[in-house]
This record gives structure tokens, C-alpha cells and sequence, in this order.
């Protein structure tokens, strides 16, 4: 296959950034898109030009570090998938390919592609967890879960933390994230205690780190590469109702 | 032994000073009681320094900044969440004996000390078996979503070379729950100010004071900074080195670095040929290749493996009739069948695919088959198993595992070698501890399925606050000198300027996959004395290349993935012929160390404990000298060695 | 949002059912304007509960346009940089059009306040003789104010169909098993609401009310 890509090449945080338009060929339908990229980053280097950076790890679709809007669409074309796993055959000979970074104001690009998720982190901080000291646990089996409630909060949990779900809403907002975190720990007996002043402590960290409102348009669920699903804002958003105007925060 | 006139020096041999004598159920409670104790006062006056932030850092620091200590903690992925613990898919054992199948933990010692080939240390086992309880209580309580069952108890698998349901799991997705288990737990101490959180750091070197690891220099990925940070106590928990082959199912950025800087720094590097090719991967489809893809082998309790029976068929699995399929696991093993651990199912999928047998591009590929599956369970709870894994299968190949059988080959997973650490886990420079698969202590020479999780979980969670308490109940250990800060950053800025200066034509990345090669070639799932010295004549030569010819384009300031990829590949040159050196030295077979001239009649890997029943733990003796081997007999007082039979 | 959104709902429910009285004959249709403007009396005086509801239903505009506004400048802050490959939608065009449906309404509003309530752009404009005004409004040769109405109330239609299931979910009603349900039902409701009120100017423009 012979590809154009035009990638947003940008030489760190303060530089103004660009479109760059490469040629690549010999693309093999079975590279993934990183492999791809890779190809085009040896043949830069080898030209004496700077490689295009981007981020990566696992390359199984679990580490959630890669990223990559690709053509208008946060992990590209293909639904519940990442960039690492998304393939060449999906795309056609010929094709022009448009690659850009997440862009969100929380996630400032680094340089190229590479963008700082830092504020996820920060979110987590704020409560997506439970207190659970090392050590002070009872037995796994002294408290049952119902295999639903298990279940759900699984797929909550399931979120991989890329950004894909700020990139695509058109409010820049990192709900979905959020919720997914409050729907994980919210659904579990032990996330309890804690439930109402996590919800709280972590949307307003979300909404203090610059991400906009959501407004349900649903664009998040559609780019998640987990499928996250939105009844996840619903359980947030009913909690946080609960939690400021019923009272329930301590 | 002539070899060793011409590969090593022998040295002194070492012994485990830390691991009590006594009846083995009672070393770890006696080792917890003598272990020294930091009243709460003076933790807050102690800083320990953690590298890496995966199942055991990220556990480590969570715990040790609860206790009181400061902790200064680093990963060089984006965030701590990205540790390649994230990936593992299987499960966590644990000897909870919850199914009432007769499992306990002396039984749960006794397969992880049978499946490492008798090659660990019992004592370090026998911890890990009854620390596995106390790992799921803490993971449940923190809220890990782990699979139950409709009474809302917790469900249980078996795994991988063992009879017992035993393992705990999380759907496909066990690593990354338990991974973020830990990591919201460190973010907790984040928030507490307990932990000064470094993401997109990576580690360049150990600083030594006064013979102690007082530091670590870093480069700051972001602005390319050279930075030195101090404190008390040093932990790597910085993964394992499976990326020396260059395909492996390890995540791109996994690396050595840490481990091997510290390595030349003094501490030694035990049983690095101890490699775990992993039987269930989906098989390389070309060259532009970057990295492989584990399928869980817990495909394999329901999935069953085959291969024609004659060579060169090259029909459709589907036109294969029953009677011209060699299912090769369950008739070479008939009482484990398609459970056979990991060494035994990769090697025997490498004997049918040399004999013509392979499936796929390439003959480099094996069956496994779930239409037997799906007719006795049905498509839906074949789907409700291993739906997420179909799924990636099929992305990945374009195939349909629900009509075509999939393609499995093996491929590297899991390095059982690492730093030699102690039963404190603390390497052979005092104050420098390491954990997780950065060690070499628990699985001998071949890993259980679901044992890396509980592994990295007991070192972290339950082992180091003790262990590292104990050390630095003798601190304060007075100020770091500012010559061993300066001569360990000047030593870091020298090599990233030289890797800055070569300017040939060759890529880091052509070095890598040409070096990996290499390593697969002679080095991977067999072995021969010819091979392995073929290897370390061509390893050498092509580092000599590397420092020639590679190109590592941009500067030092910024970030600059290029830059980063070399010194680590750097790294890999030298463990690559340690490795190789380790196999050549070791002329048995014992788990995921296969010699084909160590086997018996039928082809089956061959000990020999007389010879080769000790840990190899290797010193660095510097760039152009021999490395110096240390032997640590191993003794087995619970569990006699015998040969491993599966059949 | 959600709960100005749902007070204007259900002023948008109430006007509708009055609208639809226009086939109940000329009588009618004025009688429930004029008693429209009697509701509380003799407690209050006349047309002053209209004036609490019309203060009621500014307000709830206001906050209603307020909280978007809110919304929008966050959004616009937190994505400084434009994609240059413009996004596809995916997640339905109701609510991507909600802020711009929302100025296609209040321009309406401010029309159909002129038209219907003043008089002022009416081409009758008979203070108190609603019948007449409307269907002197929607005569066969003003077909571009038939055709404005129907846009707008199309406009009205898309903004609910996003606007309820969002409310819904910002109330934290939504969950797996009932958000399919609601967004189907949220889509009858929209669908019900356009047909209801386009029925009226439709059926004077075709004759069908005079």
C-alpha cells in the first residue's frame, strides 16, 4: 500500500505546530498503525530528519499510552480500538491519512504527537480510590458481591486511561473518565464509605484542571476503545445530585 | 573446566544470610519478629527512592508512604498507570483453597517450587504461597473487581501446570485491575503528600555512598534533564528483560537499564538465561513486526491444541479430518494434556513446527482449537470466557477464532532472572532492594501461570515494608558526597553524548531487531554449546558496530525517543552475552533453560542437580574483563527434586 | 440545564395541548385564551398570573441560556486548538445542534412573541381575538411564515430529542438497561411535540381551519 499522511509535527510545548505531509510506501495490510509509523520514523532518521514522536507501550491495546487522532477520530476509524491494535488493512491504497494529537487545554502537547496526561492522574488522586490500608483486610470472602454489581463495575473499571474520551467530545470534557472511576468504586460494597465525597472531590478536581462540561453528547463512548458506556455519567451525575443537594458529603 | 579459562572467572561462592533456619512454615513470622522496627518519629525522617510503578513498586510505594516514609517514586511510562504489569491477563494464585479441590499452602509451595524446576530457594517459595492469601484480601478490599460467581463469592480458575482451581482473575484483564488497584493506592499517598510522584523519569544510574545505594540519577524524559535524587534506600521495581530478543510480548519501553546500571555498579545478576517462552502467542506475520501478542493461556483450559499429523499439509484447518489431526499435548501428555506449564507446551509446539508440521505463514504456527469448546459449552458462555481475547485475536489476524482455529506460537514472556537479592530482597549493595520480576527470587527457572501477579503483589505489598523497615532502623547512614553524585552524573552525561556524536547510518531499532535475532536464534527455546558460542562471537561484533554506526538523531535537550532507545539498547548488547555466557556455562537442562545436548531418551529437558543445583549470580568486572561467577547452593529439604513429569 | 430545560418543557407541553383547541372551533380557542389571562382571579387580579408565569418562563430562559453559555465557553477554553481534520459525528446530530438549535429558537421566540402575542408583525393583530390573528397569520400567501414556524419547530424538536434524554442523565436517571428506552421515548415525545405543534399552522395554511 502507498499512504499520504499528513502529521501534526510540533517541536514542543511552545511552538506554534504544523501539518506535515509524508509519503510512505511498501505498507504492508497487516502492520498495525504504529508499525507503520515506526517504518516512516526509521526512513526520517536515516534521512537525517527528526523521527515523529508519539507514545506507545504496550502495543496489546491495555497500557492506554498510545493515542493519535487519526482522520477526525481518536484511535481512528475502527470501534473498540486502540491505535496500537487498529490495523492497515482498514485502510485503503491510496489513502490520505490526517494524524493529530489529542488536544484538549488539561493535556498540553509535549512535542509531536505526545501530549501530557498528568491530569488523570490528578483525578484519581482527588478519590478514585478506596482506602484500604496494607495489611487491615478481612477475609475476601467476608463480604460477597453480587456477580452483577461485580460485573458492571468491571466494565466500568475496564478503562484504560488514554484520553480518548476528552479528545473526542466536542466540550473537551473528561466525564466518562470520571464516571468510569465512580462507577467502578461506587458499585463495590467497600467503595461505600468513601462514595459521596469521592464523587464530589473528583469532579471538581476534573472541572479545576480546565476539562469542559459534558452535555451527553455521546462522541466519548463512541471513540472509548473499551466502550465505556455513558450510564456511567448517569451514575455520577445521580450521585452528585445526592451527594451536594441531598446532603449525602460529608 | 577449560570454558571458564576463556568466558568467566569463578569467584567466592554466596549464600541467603537473611532467610531464618527453622521449620519453613515458621521463617517468614520469625524473619517479620526479628526484622528491626522504625518508631513513627523517625519514618517520617526517612526517604526511599522506588523505580518503577508497576505491580511491585507501585504496591511498595503505596505501603511504604503509608507507614510514614517518604517516598520518591519514578516511571518512565506517562503515568504510573502504564506499567506493563497493566497486561497480564490470566490471573493471581492464591492457596485460599476456596473450591475445597485440596489446595493449601504447602501445596500451592510445592507446585512453584516443582514448576521452577527445583532451581528457587524454598524459603523464598514458602513466603510467597502464604503471603498469596493475604494478596486477595487486600486486592478485594481496595475494590478490585475480580470475577464471582452468581452467590457473589469469588471464582476460581486452574491454570497452566497445575490440578487445583487456584487461580483468581479478573475476566481477561487481571494485571491491569490489580495494577490499578495499586496504583490508586499509591495516588492516594500522592495526595496525602506522602510520595513525590516522577512520571516520564527514567533511571541512569545507582549512586553509591559508603558502599550503600544512597540514589538514583535520572533523566527527565520531558526536558532531558540529568538529575540526581537521595535518600536512604534505593528499590527497583523496573520489570524484566524479555526485549533483549526484541519481539517479545513485553511492552515497547520495557528495558534493563535500571537493573543493569545497578549491575555494574556492583550488585549481581542471578540466572540470567532463565527465559519463559510463553506457548500462546499470535505468531510474527512479517518484518515490519514490532512487537508479539500474548493470548492468555487460559485459552488453553478449554481450547486444544493441534497440528496435522502429516508434514506440508497445507489444507484449511476445516478440511483436516478428526483422524488426520495429531492433538501432540494430550497425546504426549496424557494426565495434564493442554495444561502442561508453559516450557513444556512451547517446546513441544517448536518440535512439531521442525518437523514440517507448522501451520500458517511460514510453518511457524500451531492450532488451537475451540470448536470442540463451543459445541459442549455453547457459543454464549465461550464468549463470556474469552470474548475480550477473541476480539483482539481477530483484530490482529483478521481471522474469526469462532469458525477458524487460531494461531498460536511461542514467544518470549517472562525473564526468571534479575538482580540476586536475599530473602530480604536486597541485592548484594547494601540498601539497594529489588522486587517483582526485576529479581530473580521465586520462580527458579521457569514461572507458574498467575505467579508473576502474586509475586509482585507479595514482594511490594507485604515483604519489602518489612525488609526495608529493617535496613533503615540502622540509618541515618550520613551525607551522600557530592563526588558520588558528580562522577555518577558525569558518567551518564558521557555515554548520552557519545550515543549523541556517533552519527553513522544504522538505526537503534536495526541494532535491536538484528541483536534479537540473534538471541532467538541461540538463545531462545533451545539451546547448543555451537549456538551459544556462535552468539558470543556475533554479539560482540555487532556492539562494537552499534558504537560505530548508529545514528541517534536530535540532541539531549527535550524529549527524544530515539536517545532513550539507544542507551537501552545499549544495555541489551552487554546482558545479551551474559545471558549467553549464563547458558553456555549451564550444560543442563532445567526449565525455560532447554540444552539440546541435556535430555533424556525422550527428548524430555534433563537436570543435573549435582552440578547445576545452584543459583548462578554473576559480578561485573568491568567493560573488557570477564564477568565473575558466584555460586548459591540451593538445598531442598520439603520438596525432593525429582524429574518433572507431566505425562 | 436539566432543571430549567424541564420547567420549559413543560410550559412547551401546556401551550401545545392550548394550540390544538384551534380545531375545537373559533369560540373555544379564544374562550381558553381569555380565561387564560382570568386564571387565579379572584385572589389575583387579572392577567396577573399570566405576568408571574411569563416572569417564570424568562427566568427559566435566562438561566436556561446562562448555564449554555456557561457550557460553551468552558468547552471553547478547554480546546484552545482546533482539529484540523474536522470531526465526524458520531454521537448524533440532535446534540451537537443543541447550542445553535438554542439561537434558532430564541430568534423565534422573539418573532412569534411579536407575531402572536403583541400583534405587532401579525398582518391582523386583534388584541384578545387569538383565532383570527392566526389564521390570518398562516394564510395560503404567507407560506414563508408557515415554512419559518415549521424550521423552528423542527429546531424545537431536535433540541428536545437530545435536551430530554441529557436532562435525564444529568439527573443521574439513565442507566444501561433504561437509557435505550429513554432515548427512544425521548425521540416519540420530540416527534409528538413537532407534529402537535405544526398541526396548527399546516391546517390553516391548507384551509383546513379558517
Amino acid at each position: 500500500m502507498k499512504l499520504t499522511l499528513r502529521i501534526w509535527r510540533q517541536n514542543g510545548p511552545s511552538d506554534k505546530g504544523a501539518m506535515v505531509e509524508y509519503k510512505v510506501d511498501d505498507v504492508s495490510p497487516d502492520m498495525s498503525f504504529l508499525e507503520m509509523l515506526d517504518v516512516l520514523n526509521e526512513r526520517l532518521i536515516l534521512d537525517g530528519e527528526e523521527p515523529v514522536a508519539f507514545d506507545h507501550d504496550c502495543r496489546e491495546g491495555i497500557c492506554g499510552m498510545c493515542s493519535l487522532v487519526i482522520n477526525g477520530a481518536p484511535h481512528g476509524p475502527e470501534r473498540a480500538t486502540t491505535t496500537c491494535q487498529l490495523h492497515m488493512r482498514k485502510f485503503k491504497d491510496g489513502d490520505t491519512i490526517d494524524i493529530e494529537p489529542w488536544r484538549a487545554r488539561p493535556f498540553p502537547v509535549i512535542k509531536d504527537l505526545v501530549v501530557d496526561r498528568t491530569a488523570f492522574d490528578k483525578i484519581i488522586q482527588a478519590g478514585g480510590y478506596i482506602s484500604a490500608p496494607t495489611g487491615a483486610a478481612p477475609d475476601a470472602h467476608a463480604m460477597p458481591v453480587p456477580k452483577p454489581d461485580a460485573d458492571r463495575a468491571f466494565e466500568a473499571a475496564e478503562c484504560i486511561g488514554c484520553g480518548a474520551c476528552v479528545a473526542a467530545c466536542p466540550n473537551g470534557s473528561g466525564m466518562l473518565f470520571t464516571a468510569a472511576k465512580v462507577m467502578h468504586l461506587g458499585l463495590m460494597p467497600q467503595g461505600q464509605p468513601e462514595r459521596y465525597d469521592r464523587v464530589v472531590d473528583m469532579v471538581e478536581t476534573h472541572d479545576d484542571l480546565g476539562f469542559g462540561g459534558c452535555t451527553n453528547t455521546g462522541e466519548c463512548t463512541v471513540a472509548c476503545p473499551k466502550g465505556i458506556s455513558l450510564d456511567t455519567i448517569g451514575m455520577l451525575n445521580r450521585d452528585y445530585l445526592r451527594a451536594t443537594a441531598g446532603g449525602a458529603k460529608k | 573446566m577449560g570454558m571458564s579459562e576463556t568466558l568467566y572467572e569463578t569467584g567466592e561462592p554466596i549464600a541467603d544470610a537473611k532467610a531464618p533456619g527453622g521449620p519453613i512454615e515458621d521463617r517468614w513470622t520469625t524473619r517479620k519478629f526479628e526484622a528491626r522496627l522504625v518508631n513513627p518519629a523517625n519514618k517520617r525522617k526517612r526517604t526511599v527512592i522506588i523505580v518503577g510503578t508497576g505491580l511491585a513498586g507501585g504496591s511498595a510505594g503505596a505501603t511504604l508512604a503509608e507507614l510514614g516514609y517518604n517516598v520518591i517514586q519514578f516511571c518512565f511510562q506517562d503515568s504510573p498507570r502504564r506499567a506493563h504489569s497493566i497486561a497480564a491477563q490470566g490471573g493471581i494464585n492464591a492457596a485460599k483453597n476456596y473450591r475445597g479441590d485440596g489446595d493449601s499452602v504447602h501445596r500451592l509451595f510445592y507446585d512453584t517450587v516443582k514448576g521452577g524446576d527445583f532451581r528457587s530457594r524454598e524459603s523464598n517459595v514458602h513466603r510467597l504461597a502464604e503471603i498469596s492469601n493475604e494478596i486477595i484480601d487486600q486486592c478485594v478490599a481496595q475494590g478490585v473487581p475480580f470475577a464471582r460467581e452468581y452467590g457473589g463469592l469469588l471464582d476460581n480458575r486452574s491454570f497452566g501446570g497445575t490440578q487445583v482451581s487456584r487461580t483468581f482473575y479478573a475476566r481477561g484483564q487481571t494485571g491491569q485491575q490489580l495494577l490499578l488497584g495499586a496504583y490508586q493506592a499509591l495516588l492516594r499517598q500522592v495526595d496525602a503528600g506522602r510520595i513525590e510522584l516522577h512520571a516520564r523519569h527514567e533511571m541512569l544510574d545507582l549512586v553509591i555512598a559508603d558502599g550503600r545505594a544512597r540514589g538514583v540519577v535520572v533523566r527527565d524524559l520531558v526536558s532531558g534533564e540529568i538529575k540526581t535524587y537521595t535518600a536512604d534506600a534505593v528499590v527497583l521495581a523496573t520489570g524484566g528483560y524479555g526485549n533483549v530478543f526484541f519481539l517479545s510480548t513485553n511492552a515497547k519501553g520495557s528495558n534493563v537499564t535500571a537493573s543493569w546500571r545497578a549491575h555494574r555498579k556492583g550488585a549481581l545478576f542471578a540466572n540470567p538465561c532463565y527465559t519463559q517462552i510463553h506457548p500462546t502467542c499470535i505468531p510474527v506475520s512479517g518484518d515490519h513486526q514490532s512487537k508479539l501478542t500474548l493470548m492468555s493461556e487460559s485459552l488453553r483450559n478449554d481450547g486444544r491444541v493441534w497440528v496435522p499429523e502429516t508434514a506440508g499439509d497445507s489444507r484449511a484447518p476445516g478440511d483436516i479430518p478428526e483422524d488426520e489431526r495429531d492433538y501432540y499435548l494430550e497425546r504426549i501428555y496424557p494426565s495434564f494434556g493442554n495444561l502442561v506449564p508453559r516450557d513444556i507446551a512451547s517446546r513441544a509446539a517448536k518440535n512439531v513446527c521442525d518437523e514440517g508440521r507448522g501451520v500458517g505463514p511460514g510453518g511457524l504456527g500451531v492450532y488451537l482449537d475451540f470448536a470442540d469448546a463451543i459445541e459442549r459449552m455453547g457459543r454464549p458462555a465461550v464468549e463470556a470466557k474469552y470474548g475480550n481475547l477473541f476480539e483482539m485475536y481477530e483484530r490482529i489476524t483478521g481471522e474469526n477464532p469462532y469458525e477458524v482455529p487460531m494461531r498460536i506460537y511461542p514467544a518470549v514472556h517472562y525473564t526468571m532472572g534479575g538482580l540476586w537479592v536475599d530473602y530480604d530482597l536486597q541485592a548484594t549493595i547494601p540498601g539497594l532492594f529489588v522486587a517483582g520480576e526485576a529479581n530473580f527470587s521465586d520462580h527458579g527457572a521457569n514461572r507458574l501461570g498467575a505467579s508473576a501477579l502474586m509475586q509482585g503483589l507479595a514482594d511490594g505489598y507485604f515483604v519489602l515494608p518489612n525488609t526495608v523497615g529493617d535496613y533503615l532502623a540502622g540509618a541515618p547512614f550520613g551525607e551522600v558526597p557530592a563526588e558520588a553524585v558528580a562522577e555518577a552524573e558525569s558518567g551518564v552525561r558521557a555515554q548520552i553524548d557519545r550515543l549523541l556524536s556517533i552519527d553513522g547510518d544504522r538505526t537503534v531499532d536495526s541494532f535491536h531487531r538484528e541483536l534479537g535475532h540473534i538471541m532467538w536464534e541461540y538463545c531462545g527455546m533451545e539451546r547448543t554449546d555451537e549456538g551459544l558460542r556462535k552468539a558470543l562471537d556475533l554479539i560482540p561484533a555487532l556492539r562494537e558496530e552499534f558504537w560505530r554506526r548508529v545514528k541517534v538523531p536530535g540532541d539531549g535537550e527535550g524529549l527524544n525517543q530515539a536517545l532513550e532507545k539507544a542507551g537501552r539498547v545499549a544495555d541489551f548488547f552487554e546482558l545479551a552475552e551474559l545471558m549467553c555466557v549464563d547458558a553456555l556455562h549451564r550444560r543442563e537442562s532445567c526449565g525455560g533453560h532447554f540444552r539440546a545436548e541435556s535430555r533424556t531418551e525422550d527428548g524430555e529437558a534433563l537436570r543435573d542437580d549435582d552440578e547445576f543445583g545452584y543459583v548462578a549470580a554473576w559480578e561485573w568486572a568491568g567493560p573488557e574483563a570477564l564477568p565473575v561467577l558466584h555460586k548459591e547452593a540451593l538445598e531442598f529439604e520439603y520438596v525432593k527434586p525429582s524429574q518433572r513429569s507431566y505425562k | 440545564m436539566a432543571v430549567s430545560g424541564g420547567l420549559l418543557v413543560l410550559f412547551i407541553v401546556v401551550h401545545m395541548v392550548g394550540n390544538l383547541k384551534i380545531f375545537f372551533g373559533r369560540e373555544e380557542f379564544d374562550g381558553y385564551a381569555a380565561w387564560l389571562r382570568a386564571i387565579g382571579t379572584p385572589a389575583l387580579h387579572e392577567t396577573w398570573f399570566l405576568w408571574i408565569q411569563r416572569a417564570g418562563l424568562t427566568l427559566c430562559v435566562l438561566l436556561h441560556i446562562g448555564t449554555a453559555a456557561d457550557l460553551a465557553v468552558r468547552a471553547k477554553r478547554a480546546r484552545p486548538v482546533r482539529y484540523r481534520h474536522r470531526p465526524k459525528v458520531q454521537g448524533g446530530y440532535a446534540a451537537r445542534t443543541m447550542r445553535w438549535g438554542g439561537v434558532i429558537l430564541v430568534l423565534f421566540i422573539v418573532w412569534h412573541i411579536l407575531d402572536l402575542t403583541v400583534g405587532t408583525v401579525n398582518p391582523r393583530g386583534v388584541h384578545g381575538e387569538p383565532y383570527g390573528n392566526v389564521v390570518a397569520g398562516f394564510q395560503p400567501e404567507r407560506w414563508y411564515i408557515t415554512l419559518f414556524y415549521a424550521l423552528a419547530v423542527i429546531a424545537l424538536g431536535f433540541h428536545l430529542r437530545h435536551g430530554l434524554t441529557s436532562a435525564l442523565q444529568s439527573l443521574g436517571r439513565g442507566n444501561a438497561v433504561r437509557e435505550r428506552g429513554l432515548s427512544a421515548a425521548a425521540a416519540v415525545f420530540a416527534v409528538a411535540i413537532v407534529v402537535g405543534y405544526l398541526s396548527v399552522p399546516f391546517a390553516v395554511t391548507t384551509g383546513l381551519v379558517t
